[in-house]
């Protein structure tokens, strides 16, 4: 046991961050740093900046762009981008279907889908939540009927569909059959977001924000060729999909980040005749947090460094130990920063967050507009991806057997 | 970065399990806690045997001079099984003061012993006005020709009233609270002019008052350079913090599963408790508390030789803080997912319970660790 990173790991992380130095736009990391949201081409810029330098996919395997990294160097990497800060490369494209393609796709999915993933050429979002099933998301309605030999006909609704104003395609569970038992009549099916019959409508959430959506579908044609693996396995390539994000889903590098942003608005906000910063009590609540996410991220390095000898095809349950935790401490991190802004999370101006260069400065301090907006938008991390009540019922079967 | 155990520590785990298995059931610690001493004089010499009291100690002297690691095993398989003899007293603490600060004269005399089991050891530092302030000494020595004379009164002296000799700080310059000024002498504990109180500590461990009352010591007893002990306390009290943080994620982990079976077994409204959503959360919180202390036990143990102080210090306060919190919750939920079997002395869990209690007030409990992480501008740089 050697908790210490080697000297080709050190090495590693040296060029990551030289790297992340001299390729990263400025103006895409202030936005970062500010909490500003950032623009479609912000992250296209990025994921291209990633790709030519062949970093775009770096977990897939390498005849499809996948750097060959170790478990520790993968997190190595993704801890230095997220400090940057870097944006995170879209997530629903690299992480989510890119896999699935690649463990059950057919070879001329992958040929078609995966390099336009790599270079974010094709946007993805998810259709999975609908209205009604979110938890119980085996339940979902949204019907595909064969028609013919040619294509399927969906009709039905998702919601909660992140960035779906910019997809280009979106995958979705659909139910084939609706006389087999809820799980086993899901198919897995991808749909071009410019077919006939497909609605977006935006949804606005509590910090002003447009990240989510609903997607309807309106007899929609799809393909049979767009079928990802075998119809009615769907429900098995989504767990695998939302079981396979181990290295990332604690989101440490933008928690460690946000813990730097707090302490440095925290040292210029003054309470009374001193530095916010000085007061104990803020202090310590700042401390307990670093802990847990020290903690956190070598039980990240313990899962990434175990990674090899898993069976890759199979979910891990530690990721959702992964999840709560991580949802939990980047929700305490924007609950300080909220607190730290005092009275001025008050004042409600989101055309800050959205344009760099205003006539007139914010009403109080130029760091402050984000603050109130980010921790609101923050509570949805223990909700996306599988409610933290959820990950604890997977855990409490899948680890405890219960 | 490497997470495994070699072949040796693998073989170590192993045998320590075994021995405790064997040997430490529930009932038989309720037996060995009856013993004159409070605790087995028959198993320390067994880890004795099996080298765990000498794990540190270099070989000339007897012991096998391991990692940390090693004492992360054993602390941890301590821990599952309750151990009730005087590993961190002897081996840790006392070992470790002399590794550190002792000459070779007096090294090549104690450490043999304390690896070959034939010498118990206690450090008597904390007094009734320190709390968790390691630089807060009143204990007096002053030098009487060529000898010391020391004055003072020691609380909570882990295994105090067993050991037979003593390594005690005292205050040779300047005022309680100072840095500087601090000396340590080893005494032996039936030396004139000591007085012992011993007592129960309420995880059923031992612990004693000493009293040094005008106590002569020669200056070959002396540990180190007298006046600049501190840094040595300091770095032995962090490998104690890291041996405990060890010791109590073994007894968590042992809190848990006992849980998680007490979950599948016990029904009620004619089906297993377990199945109840409520309940399987709480054990999940548990779990997650479980994983958390043992990558800082695991990081602690890493740090144990690291030798810029503060670094080291910085992390083994933050594994005090999450072990703290950690032993907290699952203690607590423990007895409480139990029910009332938990709250009985014949049951195991409780014990657990006050062992993990019992852990978070030595060497600074989590709010002491988490105020001086926070004053030393916590573990994330500003810029």
């Amino acid at each position: 046991m050697d908790l210490r990173f080697t000297a080709e790991e050190i090495a590693f992380r040296d060029e990551v961050r030289s790297f992340l130095r001299t390729a990263l736009p400025d103006d895409i990391r202030r936005k970062l740093v500010e909490g500003r949201r950032l623009k479609k081409d912000d992250l296209v810029t990025w994921q291209r900046i990633l790709n030519g330098k062949g970093w775009a996919v770096p977990t897939w395997p390498a005849e499809w762009g996948g750097t060959g990294w170790t478990g520790v160097q993968q997190y190595i990497f993704l801890d230095e981008l997220l400090q940057a800060p870097a944006p995170q490369p879209l997530q629903f494209g690299v992480n989510m279907v890119g896999p699935v393609l690649i463990a059950f796709g057919t070879e001329a999915q992958k040929r078609r889908f995966l390099p336009r993933i790599a270079n974010l050429d094709d946007w993805w979002c998810q259709g999975f939540s609908e209205p009604g099933a979110g938890s119980d998301l085996a339940s979902l309605k949204t019907a595909a009927r064969r028609n013919g030999g040619n294509f399927y006909v969906v009709n039905g609704q998702k919601t909660w569909t992140t960035l779906a104003q910019y997809a280009d395609w979106i995958f979705c569970l659909v139910r084939t059959n609706p006389t087999a038992k809820k799980q086993e009549g899901i198919s897995f099916l991808l749909i071009d977001m410019k077919s006939p019959g497909v609605t977006v409508r935006p949804i606005e959430t509590i910090d002003g924000g447009h990240e989510v959506n609903e997607v309807f579908f309106d007899n929609v044609r799809v393909p049979l060729e767009n079928l990802v693996g075998q119809e009615n396995r769907g429900w098995d390539y989504a767990k695998f999909l939302l079981g396979n994000e181990r290295t990332g889903i604690a989101r440490i590098g933008i928690s460690k980040e946000r813990i730097r942003r707090l302490k440095q608005i925290a040292a210029l906000e003054r309470d009374g005749d001193r530095p916010l910063i000085e007061d104990e009590r803020f202090r310590s609540k700042i401390a307990a947090v670093e802990v847990e996410l020290r903690a956190l991220e070598m039980t990240q390095l313990r899962v990434a460094a175990a990674d090899r000898s898993r069976d890759a095809t199979l979910p891990d349950p530690a990721s959702s130990i992964l999840k709560i935790k991580g949802s939990e401490l980047q929700q305490a991190i924007s609950e300080l920063l909220l607190e730290a802004v005092g009275p001025f999370g008050l004042a409600y101006q989101p055309q800050y967050l959205e344009d760099e260069r205003l006539n007139e400065p914010p009403i109080g301090p130029d760091w402050g507009p984000p603050l109130a907006p980010g921790y609101f938008n923050m509570r949805k991390v223990s909700i996306y991806g599988g409610t933290n009540e959820i990950q604890k019922n997977i855990i409490a079967k899948s680890i405890l057997g219960l | 970065m490497d997470f495994e155990f070699t072949e040796e520590q693998r073989i170590l785990r192993e045998s320590v399990d075994r021995l405790l298995n064997d040997q430490y059931s529930f009932e038989a610690r309720r037996a060995y806690a009856k013993e004159p001493q409070g605790f087995s004089r028959e198993l320390w010499r067994h880890y004795a045997e099996m080298g765990l009291l000498g794990l540190r100690i270099a070989h000339h002297h007897g012991g096998s001079a391991t990692s940390p690691v090693e004492v992360m095993i054993t602390a941890e398989a301590f821990g599952r099984a309750l151990v009730l003899e005087p590993f961190v007293a002897t081996a840790v603490l006392g070992g470790g003061l002399l590794r550190y600060a002792g000459n070779p004269q007096q090294c090549d005399h104690w450490l043999p012993k304390i690896a070959d089991g034939t010498q118990i050891l206690a450090f008597a530092h904390a007094e009734r006005q320190s709390r968790y302030v390691l630089a807060d000494v009143a204990a007096t020595a002053r030098l009487d020709g060529s000898s010391w004379i020391i004055d003072g009164a020691k609380t909570l002296v882990l295994h105090g009233d067993s050991a037979d000799a003593v390594i005690t700080s005292a205050r040779i310059s300047g005022a309680p609270r100072d840095r500087d000024g601090i000396g340590l002498f080893l005494v032996d504990a039936k030396s004139p002019g000591i007085s012992r109180r011993g007592y129960p500590t309420i995880d059923g461990q031992r612990a004693a008052d000493i009293v040094f009352s005008a106590v002569k010591v020669a200056p070959e007893a002396v540990l180190g350079e007298p006046g600049k002990a501190l840094p040595t306390i300091e770095r032995v009290v962090d490998e104690a913090v890291a041996a405990l943080a060890a010791e109590a994620v073994g007894a968590m982990a042992a809190m848990h599963q006992l849980t998680v079976d007490y979950l599948k077994m016990r029904r009620q409204f004619g089906v297993p408790i377990g199945q109840f959503q409520s309940l399987q959360h709480k054990v999940v919180d548990m779990l997650i508390a479980l994983e958390q202390a043992r990558s800082m036990a695991m990081l602690a143990t890493m740090m144990v030789d690291e030798q810029d102080a503060d670094e080291r210090h910085r992390v083994m306060a933050a594994a005090k803080v999450q072990i703290g919190r950690s032993g907290r919750l699952i203690g607590q939920q423990a007895v409480q997912l139990h029910g009332g079997i938990g709250m009985t002395m014949e049951y195991k869990v409780g014990h657990y319970f006050k062992r993990v209690t019992a852990i978070d007030t030595l060497f600074g409990d989590a709010d002491h660790h988490l105020t001086a992480l926070a004053r030393g501008g916590g573990l994330i740089p500003a810029v």
